[in-house]
């Protein structure tokens, strides 16, 4: 509410006092409303976020510990987890350097195309995962545009390494561009001026004052887009070529463990990623608590 | 403008970041691209063929797998998936691949009995009790019976389903080729649900307890029930199917580029040896090998079975005629819905 708006409302009340009718404060819904849509809130929220986690768990123990840390142990499901953590540790620190030079070029510059940039940034959002997988295939396979180039090289990008990587980066680039460019505008260039005008160098400004002001902003993107990294099915699916041991990435072993009749073992790198998903909130959760104030500061800025 | 452009020269240079990675070229290494129902028989077979090849030339060998509806698999080799052998549903797959110039065109000749180790038909499974009435194809088209297939699009198997239904309807009336349309029209209708494999199919109807017949694999169809239990399925053969024979073929591009010729030939030979058999039967795959075929023949019942060549005039025709864009399977689901 405006303080414009409240003063409005204080006006009322002084004006009003011969009204005797008790009111209801015009702000506040009546007991029963308010409990009401509480309920509902938190009724939503336990059927949809909180019981499908619980019956992952509960899947992923039905056999004991022992079965659910064999299923963890097993090398295709090793070679699942080193693969996924490579994937996201070449693609997360990409995002983060590509994320924060887009973000940098669009909220600090004024150019031409500037809102096509914007826009192309976006275009993984709107995109199906899908389709983001199957441009690399028609890019790198080997009847696609630059196929036979690559394959003369002996080079494989699509059913191997690569083609994980290239999917993921595509499907996790907005995610720290995003969170950059509001913040970003916000703050505007003027402390970065005022070290150019004092007689920064540009690297000495980007270090001493750009990166200071927006590390917060970066972190939570980076977190965001690494827990996308880890989960993403869709792109990383078409690129695959599902080789168990070898391209096969944590999302993907759990739809092949599920298809084999071995629930136990799919819900137990199931359990593995929403731990991870569960790391990433609580670590995000983590620094707001312990760094609220000054995050607030910066968003006030 | 604030800043000195290069600041702008250095955000797009970063943006050009370019990486590949060398191909991985170890000659001790296979890759068997194969369909949907086929990941229990060679985690079975791939132990057996390192130890086997292990005594015979000493050195050790490691066999990877990738599963998914055979035609998708096929598309993903000709796209440039690295397979030194594909084991798929049926031949045209193979005869995609072949199209695209991976392997060479008379495949089919290089290996006995058209060049499949083993075979299998299509049976029904329904849930415990036959709570339906299924008997034979003719219950699949009744109003109210919920039939679950995967999409003969992208999955071999549910090819193979419906070329046994339309071959069913096909002798039911005598040839006639407008009532077997009609009759396979009827039986898509009663499908909810088109997943992209045969697996995935599986799954929809053993977990997600959708449907009241599943057209599956007999392989699948008993894995499914000694995996989930007697007590909850039951498999129905019915009067009349199909001889499905899923081929095995060495990717010439492949085992040429990376060196593994001998070894690829050697895996797909070991198929057909008296051991490689066993293991197929033992996965409810019919052997080819009498012996094998005689020691397990209880397990596999009896059943009249046509067979692509002399029903359909082969894969490439039935192909062309029935699932190709815009034949009769685009045909006939178009209408729907």
């Amino acid at each position: 509410m405006s303080a414009e708006e409240k003063a409005s409302v204080a006006q009322d009340s002084v004006a009003a006092p011969v009204v005797v009718r008790v009111r209801r404060p015009a702000l506040a819904e009546s007991r029963w409303v308010r409990r009401l849509l509480i309920a509902a809130a938190l009724v939503f929220l336990a059927l949809f976020l909180l019981l499908p986690l619980v019956a992952v768990f509960v899947q992923a123990f039905q056999k004991g510990f022992a079965a659910y840390w064999e299923a963890l142990v097993e090398p295709d499901a090793v070679a699942a987890i080193r693969l996924t953590l490579l994937v996201a540790a070449i693609a997360v620190p990409l995002n983060l350097v590509f994320g924060v030079a887009a973000s940098w070029c669009i909220a600090k510059f004024d150019f031409r195309g500037k809102h096509l940039l914007t826009t192309l940034i976006d275009l993984p959002f709107s995109v199906s995962p899908v389709i983001s997988g199957l441009v690399f295939v028609l890019l790198f396979g080997l009847h696609g545009v630059l196929g036979p180039f690559l394959k003369s090289q002996g080079i494989q990008i699509v059913f191997a390494l690569p083609g994980l990587v290239l999917a993921t980066v595509f499907v996790t680039f907005p995610f720290v561009a995003r969170e950059l460019i509001p913040l970003m505008h916000e703050q505007g260039c003027d402390e970065e001026e005022a070290a150019l005008v004092l007689g920064a160098s540009g690297w000495q400004t980007f270090w001493h004052v750009t990166l200071p002001n927006i590390k917060w902003g970066l972190l939570y993107g980076v977190l965001l887009s690494n827990a996308r990294a880890m989960g993403e099915f869709g792109a990383v699916s078409v690129v695959s070529g599902h080789i168990r041991g070898e391209t096969n990435t944590m999302p993907l072993h759990v739809e092949i463990l599920y298809n084999e009749y071995n629930f136990v073992a799919a819900f137990a790198v199931a359990s593995l990623l929403a731990l991870l998903a569960l790391v990433t909130l609580a670590a995000k959760t983590a620094l707001e608590w312990r760094f609220g104030a000054e995050l607030a500061a910066l968003k006030r800025h | 403008m604030l800043f000195r452009s290069r600041f702008l020269v250095l955000a797009a240079g970063l943006a050009f970041f370019g990486f590949a990675a060398a191909r991985a070229a170890g000659s001790d290494t296979l890759l068997n691209v194969s369909y949907d129902p086929t990941r229990e028989l060679y985690v079975e077979f791939n132990k057996s063929f390192a130890n086997e090849w292990k005594s015979s030339a000493g050195s050790t060998v490691t066999v990877r797998q990738s599963h998914g509806g055979s035609g998708k698999q096929a598309r993903s080799v000709i796209d440039g998936l690295e397979a030194d052998v594909v084991t798929l549903a049926l031949a045209y797959d193979i005869d995609a691949i072949a199209d695209a110039g991976l392997l060479a065109k008379d495949w089919q000749k290089r290996l006995p009995e058209n060049a499949s180790p083993y075979t299998s038909t299509i049976v029904f499974l329904v849930r415990k009790g036959n709570p339906k009435g299924i008997k034979d194809w003719d219950d699949l088209v009744k109003p109210g019976v919920q039939v679950i297939t995967p999409n003969p699009k992208t999955s071999g198997g549910a090819r193979w389903n419906y070329l046994a239904a339309w071959a069913y309807a096909l002798e039911k009336n005598g040839g006639n080729e407008d009532k077997a349309r009609e009759f396979v029209t009827a039986l898509f209708k009663n499908v909810p649900v088109l997943d992209s494999g045969a697996r995935g199919s599986t799954i929809t109807f053993t977990q997600r307890q959708l449907g009241d017949v599943l057209l599956a694999w007999e392989n699948e169809a008993f894995l499914s029930v000694q995996e989930l239990g007697a007590d909850k399925l039951e498999i129905v053969v019915p009067s009349l199917s199909i001889l499905a024979e899923p081929p095995v073929a060495v990717v010439d591009s492949v085992v040429d580029r990376k060196g593994t010729r001998k070894l690829a030939e050697a895996y797909l030979q070991f198929l057909y040896t008296r051991e490689g058999q066993e293991i197929a039967a033992r996965n409810f795959y019919r052997p080819r090998n009498a012996e094998v075929a005689k020691a397990y023949a209880a397990r596999f019942p009896e059943v009249r079975l046509v067979t692509i060549d002399g029903a359909f005039g082969g894969w490439r025709t039935a192909q062309a005629k029935h699932f190709a864009d815009g034949a009769v399977f685009d045909q006939i689901t178009q209408g729907k819905k």
